[in-house]
């Protein structure tokens, strides 16, 4: 027995050293149905060992048929369709197609609903950054801080909530206004709640961000060099993260974002290398306090006024396109409008953010181990209901 | 550097002197530049590369059934040193819909045109990975097409519901 298995290992160590014996590339899939995917999508990956070669995603396991939809659909019951894109961040998608809508009819809303939208759309991008910081820490392992997260996003779910009674998939922000104005109290309860998050900030940088385990994990890990991530059309957290000075709210104004005072926060390369995962979370977190100073500026600043009064009766553009994008908390989320003059639109085309993220996983993961794609699949942040749509 | 940044028309301007072999036309209800199909490429590359224009940032590409027995494919530019914006289109014939792909010059195309493909169904040629991206591998037919009927079965299942 003992001779027969030292047999064997001579065989197999021979065989490694003529080339009979293949140790080459295995291909390994990960997903569709795997946790760190934050939904379903499948790579295949080509491992050399623990190394990745190459990844090839597989998209499209949650595809509806988003802007199929849309074409058989007049443009309010457009809607709720995109609250189901991005179902992180449905706010600021409905405010992505509202504008884009507004600018086609040419509607002037009230400043009332510009001020509700923008306190709404911050609001909501603290709830999903904090998802994204949350998730990707769990990730990584650390359990706590995700409590911590979803314990703060709760409160912003609860306004949610008061206002419109719904708590994900609000179908809130409408063409030419809000389908509820806000309760009594909603100003009390917003600077309440920033209050009370603020300390959670400092909370999440001592138990997470500035933890030692956690920088060796992400620190130069899945670095997006400045360059390639505008090639790829990277954009948001994503692009900042690499150092790239790039903001919608700031260099393409939308809505009332210009008067405010706030910063565009930049990736910095502090704990590795400009660009890596921890350059792209950290974003995410200094945000959220950016955040904050646009909500309290904008509560201090918000007017009386009739939250309906430019709703239109009936929603028919003239015949024309238009592209608008919006920042959302992922990034550049832009609708491309064609109006053929009918009730419904002609085409609608999404560019979601997080689909044209995730197109440059293979670029960056390249000769990481797979234990680091985790973390890098975490940083980039995807929705899978938007990239697939 | 120039300072300024240039406004569409004086874009097509420059760019009509540039490749007086090509026919570019410009539609000012837009404002786009409509570019032929073989000569996309070309003009994506000195859009991208010449420092007048300097679009390095492909927003988005759409592909679009225009419903008059042709397709198009809108290519939206933002330039991040001029912070300006530019619309190019090529319309395609529906019989032959074929155009050359720029996924080489901006990396976003890769997955744009691929996602045209699948949905609208033109052929974008020197793509390096030609395949559908939303829809199932063996679907057949584009949804986007204005004249899709929607498959009885697909492997077995029923597909309307």
């Amino acid at each position: 027995m003992q001779e027969e298995l030292l047999e064997l290992r001579e065989d197999i160590a021979s065989g490694i050293d003529s080339g009979k014996l293949r140790t080459d590339e295995m291909v390994l899939n990960m997903g569709p149905q795997h946790p760190s995917t934050h939904g379903v999508l499948r790579l295949e990956l080509v491992l050399d060992g623990e190394v990745v070669v190459k990844i090839i995603p597989h998209l499209g396991y949650l595809h509806r048929c988003f802007e199929k939809h849309a074409e058989a659909m007049t443009y309010p019951q457009v809607i709720p369709y995109c609250d189901r894109m991005d179902y992180l961040a449905a706010m600021n998608n409905d405010h992505g197609y509202a504008l884009a809508v507004e600018r086609l009819m040419d509607i002037q809303v009230p400043e009332r609903v510009e001020y509700i939208r923008v306190i709404m759309a911050e609001l909501q991008r603290i709830a999903s950054h904090l998802v994204a910081i949350g998730t990707f820490g769990m990730d990584i392992g650390a359990f706590t801080p995700f409590l911590y997260c979803f314990r703060d996003r709760e409160f912003i779910l609860d306004i949610f909530e008061k206002t419109c009674g719904a708590r994900l998939l609000y179908n809130y922000i409408w063409i030419g206004g809000l389908s509820h104005d806000v309760y009594d109290g909603f100003e009390k309860d917003v600077m309440q709640f920033i209050k009370a998050f603020r300390p959670t900030i400092t909370e999440v940088n001592n138990l997470l961000n500035y933890n030692k385990v956690f920088i060796e994990r992400c620190a130069s890990i899945g670095v997006l060099p400045p360059d390639v991530g505008i090639s790829f059309g990277c954009s948001g957290p994503m692009l900042r993260g690499s150092g790239v000075d790039f903001d919608l709210r700031r260099d393409d104004p939308y809505s009332i974002y210009d008067r405010f005072e706030w910063d565009v926060i930049v990736g910095d390369g502090s704990a590795g290398t400009l660009g890596d995962c921890w350059d792209r979370h950290m974003v995410r977190v200094k945000e959220m306090e950016e955040s904050c100073k646009i909500i309290e500026q904008a509560i201090a600043g918000l007017p009386e006024g009739d939250i309906s009064e430019a709703i239109p009766k009936r929603v028919r553009p003239l015949a024309g396109e238009i592209y608008t994008r919006v920042e959302n908390p992922r990034g550049e989320l832009g609708y491309y409008i064609i109006s053929d003059g009918k009730g419904n639109p002609f085409r609608v085309k999404v560019r979601a953010p997080g689909f044209v993220n995730l197109s440059v996983i293979d670029a960056i993961s390249r000769g990481c181990l797979v234990a680091d794609l985790v973390a890098i699949l975490g940083s980039i942040d995807i929705v899978l209901g938007e990239v697939d749509r | 550097m120039a300072a300024e940044a240039l406004t569409p028309e004086a874009v097509f301007n420059q760019l009509n002197d540039t490749f007086s072999d090509y026919e570019l036309t410009y539609d000012e209800n837009v404002p786009c530049i409509i570019v032929p199909a073989n000569a996309i490429r070309d003009v994506a590359m000195q859009l991208r590369d010449a420092e007048e224009y300097a679009f390095d940032y492909l927003m988005s590409l759409s592909g679009v059934d225009n419903g008059d027995e042709t397709l198009g494919v809108v290519y939206h530019l933002y330039s991040f040193t001029y912070k300006n914006q530019l619309t190019l289109k090529v319309i395609v014939p529906k019989e032959d819909p074929k155009l050359k792909s720029v996924a080489r010059i901006w990396l976003t195309a890769d997955w744009h045109e691929r996602e045209a493909y699948d949905l609208v169904g033109m052929t974008f040629e020197g793509h390096p990975d030609h395949r559908r991206i939303l829809m199932p591998y063996d679907w057949e037919g584009h949804p986007l097409r204005k004249d899709y009927e929607v498959p009885e079965f697909y492997n077995g299942m029923k597909v309307p519901y």
